[in-house]
């Protein structure tokens, strides 16, 4: 879906329209364009395009020739998004507000990590519910993992502790509150995946 | 911050009110839409707390109605409030007080702040630095 990248700022209350409003604000653009891609020469089509700025002592020399082809200073991230109806060209910039006439949103990030977590956290098991009858440590515990003689094995997927967070998860259908060309903000309604100051990718699913 | 910042000073104007701190009792007139009119409602009771910072501060009210304790919280910065007067500055040694809740009868009284300059905490403030 065609959109921008964007960069997490944290989260504030807004009265909008007399409705206090939860609201994620990101920093979205200016992102430059370093590539087209094309059915001919790569086989699909998508634009490239690239955000937030970093020095050319920390960008290699693959990079850095890549981004001078577009003419623009070096970036820290680069993206590939599909399905821009506006014929781009190398060396454009798009701001926030190609986002203009857009109600709703779709943003993907990744999460926060949450480390090695058992099946309460994880999976939202209901654990034992009672300190007594015989329950000794086993409160969080997730309980029998299945059969005995007949399976004679634990079924593929089963869900158990292990790591949680820090995947990517994408969240739809964000509500936008309001846009600030001036400081290239957007105020989205609701939360958003990922730390503050992690890079987003913000999509407008509206357009086609 | 100041992205956020920037962001929040977009929508709200902020409310010119006195200053109050826990342990003041205030009235809090705040208005009321039903259906399509609208009317104002008085709110009177002590401040418990002051939460947050910028636009998203609350303050926490309480008052006792009949033999029930009533709390509220109200975002300082909210469209809905017409007006805060402070009726009583209280002495209080704390930030926030909880403790309030518990007390009842005499014990639920709030020694008042004597003022050198009573109109505002400002002046009062001005004037204990120079």
């Amino acid at each position: 879906m065609p959109g921008l990248i964007g960069k997490k700022i944290g989260m504030t209350s807004v009265f909008d329209e007399g409705v206090n409003t939860p609201c994620t604000v990101l920093e979205a653009g200016p992102c430059v364009v370093t590539q087209i891609r094309t059915l001919e020469k790569e086989g699909y089509e998508s634009v490239q395009i690239a955000f937030d700025e970093k020095k050319e002592k920390h960008t290699s020399k693959a990079m850095a020739g890549h981004f001078k082809k577009a003419n623009t200073t070096p970036k820290r991230k680069v993206v590939e998004l599909r399905g821009f109806i506006h014929k781009w060209k190398v060396g454009d910039q798009i701001t926030v507000d190609y986002f203009e006439n857009d109600i709703w949103l779709d943003v993907t990030a990744v999460s926060k990590g949450k480390g090695f977590q058992g099946v309460v956290k994880r999976h939202g098991f209901g654990g034992v519910g009672d300190n007594t009858h015989g329950q000794h440590n086993r409160q969080r515990a997730p309980g029998s993992l299945g059969g005995s003689s007949w399976p004679s094995r634990v079924f593929k997927g089963l869900r158990m502790a292990g790591r949680m967070g820090g995947k990517k998860v994408k969240v739809l259908n964000l509500k936008l509150v309001k846009i600030i060309p001036e400081n290239n903000l957007l105020l989205l309604k609701g939360s958003v995946p990922g730390a503050k100051g992690s890079y987003v990718i913000i999509e407008s699913p509206d357009r086609i | 911050m100041d992205l956020i910042k920037i962001a929040e000073n977009q929508f709200n104007i902020k409310n010119e009110f006195p200053a109050f701190k826990a342990g003041d009792t205030i009235t809090v007139h705040y208005k009321i839409i039903e259906g399509n009119k609208e009317r104002v409602q008085q709110y009177r009771g002590v401040v418990l707390q002051r939460h947050g910072s910028g636009m998203s501060e609350t303050f926490t009210v309480r008052k006792m109605s009949g033999n029930i304790g009533v709390e509220r919280i109200f975002p300082v910065n909210s469209p809905f409030i017409n007006k805060i007067e402070v009726n009583k500055h209280g002495q209080v040694r704390r930030a926030r007080i909880f403790y309030f809740r518990g007390l009842t009868g005499k014990k639920a009284r709030i020694q008042e702040r004597r003022m050198k300059y009573p109109e505002s905490y400002d002046t009062e403030e001005k004037g204990q630095e120079t």
